[in-house]
């Protein structure tokens, strides 16, 4: 009964989010774990192939050849090439390898947020847990995009600008879940049992709380990936991000802005297919992870 | 739990032995709600502001530089230069300067932007009139079609139209709304060429431009704006529909004879519209986030493309105006949730109160 309720509460506070990623639906095909952890391991594979291509391919992807210039997709060059003759193939793959590096240390870095002040909130009594929720409703306040546009600004743009702007701005939502997930415990008995032993705030957080809510935080941090990848491609589009020299999906769709009315389709075409796909899999991944940590997922 | 967060129905704030915050919490409830939302209005202005301000404070990028332009910087005289400093405040502390700009803020006065060279009021008013447009009708098409699409899938759930509804909706939130504008740009504006390509009005247009072409406008850039709150909307409204027709009072009209979709009319839409509102409502941020973005994909000349412009070209005082103007709206949207909340139901109309918590 107490599990129903558990999972209950979760959806209850779910519901306040806004974004999509945090609700994945129950997964229909492969229900069971063994096809669940394959998922995961395809998926994974996919998206450390593409990292590691990317990386590999970032001189090619700089390489430009005027006498291939604005060239339609074919076999030698898959993806067409652009108006400098650059590979778009492998200009694309480059730019996903940067967008998944970026991502990931972003998301890392929110996540951690998330978890500090969510321990804080539910650990440190009412008064942080008012700052807390104050922190969280002040940052859901500003359009994301605006916060970020304001982040990078300060940091005076770049990389640095776009990734702790990212780290910033996407904790909120993991923060609340979490907090919600430590109020629950802090009911438990052993964890009275512990502090009337004398164990301090600090030890009992890392000792007995972390540790609990792991799988939730796991979940939290693969499906911020996604975000943050999304939102580090808008605001490397709109100007704010990674410099122009370096590959980034961001950058490629802006420059290929300049070529729409020219009928260069495939220049944002296929740059925009592989973030979609980079972003659905992550997401996929998240979903097959929760499946995994949350039984009553799996058994529906 | 106490009984105050009971009513609230918010189990996650249910604090354990936490009798000192919920007598805070009772006083604060009894003040007067009008009272109650214009105090958090002003407090989270005042955050909001004071957070621009100071990340606006710390950018390395100079005010002068940027905003005088090369050339003319280079060609300037040291005097010059410092004269333009001291114009703009720049050596004056972080606290110095907000402190001035509340003050004037507070008098309406919240400064000149230095790139359109207007006050920054009129700039904000102008442009997010005309934003105005293409984010309400973004927002109601979004909620409509996200609704009904939520509905159908929830109550016809299992079926091919969910699948299909479920499978579109997790490829819309996965797709950047950059990239959606783009595509929607290429294939309607250019190879179709039924919308124009960019701008709310035809260049070289003046200011007597007819409704009907300012619609033709602005149409393609909120459909594809629309096209982004959809997934969001729908999939929640779908795993409530799915709660709805599994309870019992579903299944007790059903044994009364009931029709599917009588029920789902006379019994569902109620308690479906609740949360679907809610998220419509928290949806206003991510609407106008995701403006800005269409707006520079359009060129449409709204307060999302004089964001990106702002923040480009380092004009400060509209950054921040620009900030608490959206923040201001997201709260209205907020609000309104909260007001409709006992419009719909009920059973919170006396608990109006939860609002605040």
């Amino acid at each position: 009964m107490s599990v129903r309720n558990g999972a209950a509460a979760r959806t209850a506070g779910a519901g306040e989010e806004r974004t999509v990623f945090h609700r994945p639906a129950p997964l229909r095909a492969g229900g069971s774990r063994r096809g669940l952890l394959v998922w995961i391991a395809v998926a994974a594979a996919a998206l450390v192939i593409v990292g590691v291509a990317g990386a590999l391919l970032a001189p090619v992807a700089n390489t430009s050849d005027f006498a291939q210039a604005n060239q339609a997709p074919s076999a030698a060059h898959l993806f067409g090439t652009d108006w400098m003759g650059r590979d778009m193939f492998a200009r694309t793959l480059a730019g996903l390898a940067t967008s998944l590096a970026v991502g990931l240390v972003a998301a890392g870095a929110s996540s951690v947020i998330a978890l500090a002040l969510a321990a804080v909130a539910a650990l440190g009594g009412p008064a942080a847990d008012a700052v807390v929720s104050w922190l969280i409703d002040l940052i859901m306040g500003i359009p994301h995009i605006v916060l970020l546009v304001l982040v990078s600004y300060a940091l005076g743009r770049g990389a640095a600008g776009v990734m702790v702007g990212i780290a910033l701005t996407h904790w909120p939502s993991l923060a609340r879940v979490l907090r919600a997930e430590i109020l629950q415990l802090r009911a438990q008995p052993y964890l009275a049992c512990s502090e009337a032993l004398g164990v301090g705030p600090v030890r009992l957080a890392l000792t007995h709380i972390v540790p609990h809510v792991l799988p939730q935080y796991l979940v939290g941090l693969v499906l911020l990936f996604p975000h943050a990848i999304l939102h580090e491609a808008s605001i490397t589009f709109l100007g704010f991000g990674l410099s122009p020299e370096q590959p980034a999906i961001g950058v490629i769709l802006s420059e290929a802005m300049g070529y729409l009315t020219a009928g260069s389709w495939w220049l944002a075409v296929f740059p925009g297919l592989a973030l979609l796909a980079a972003v659905l899999l992550f997401d996929r991944i998240g979903s097959a992870v929760r499946a995994l940590v949350t039984p009553e997922e799996v058994q529906r | 739990m106490s009984r105050q967060t009971e009513r609230a129905g918010a189990p996650v704030d249910a604090g354990v032995g936490r009798a000192g915050l919920s007598r805070v919490r009772g006083a604060w409830r009894r003040v007067p709600f009008g009272v109650r939302m214009a105090l958090r209005f002003a407090l989270l202005l005042a955050a909001v502001s004071f957070v621009t301000f100071a990340l606006v404070s710390a950018s390395p990028i100079d005010p002068v530089q940027a905003n005088v332009g090369q050339t003319a910087y280079l060609t300037m005289s040291p005097e010059r230069r410092a004269a333009l400093a001291e114009r703009w405040g720049a050596g004056t502390g972080l606290l110095e300067r907000y402190g001035a700009w509340l003050a004037d803020a507070l008098r309406g006065d919240f400064g000149m932007s230095l790139r359109y060279n207007a006050p920054v009021v009129t700039v904000v008013a102008e442009r997010l009139a005309a934003s105005a447009v293409l984010l309400a009708a973004a927002w109601l098409i979004s909620g409509v079609l996200g609704f009904a699409l939520g509905v159908v899938a929830g109550v016809c759930r299992g079926s091919r139209a969910d699948a299909l509804i479920c499978g579109w909706c997790y490829l819309l939130a996965a797709t950047p709304t950059f990239w959606l504008g783009m595509l929607a740009l290429m294939v309607f504006a250019v190879y179709l060429g039924w919308f124009p390509v960019g701008f709310a009005a035809p260049i070289g247009a003046g200011a007597e431009v007819s409704l009907a072409t300012r619609l033709h406008h602005a149409a393609l850039p909120a459909l594809v704006l629309s096209l982004t709150g959809v997934a969001n909307v729908a999939l929640h409204t779908r795993e409530k529909a799915c709660e709805v027709m599994e309870s019992d009072y579903v299944r007790f009209a059903r044994s009364r004879g009931e029709r599917s979709w009588s029920i789902v009319v006379r019994h569902g839409l109620r308690n479906l519209a609740l949360p679907a509102l809610t998220l419509e409502c928290a949806q206003v941020s991510e609407i106008i986030g995701g403006s800005v973005l269409v707006e520079q994909v359009f060129s449409y000349p709204g307060l999302g493309q004089a964001a990106v412009t702002a923040g480009l070209g380092g004009d400060a005082p509209l950054l921040v105006g620009i900030a608490l103007a959206t923040a201001a709206v997201v709260f209205a949207g907020n609000l309104v949730a909260n007001v409709l909340y006992g419009v719909i139901d009920p059973r919170m109309r006396k608990g109006a109160a939860h609002v605040g918590a």
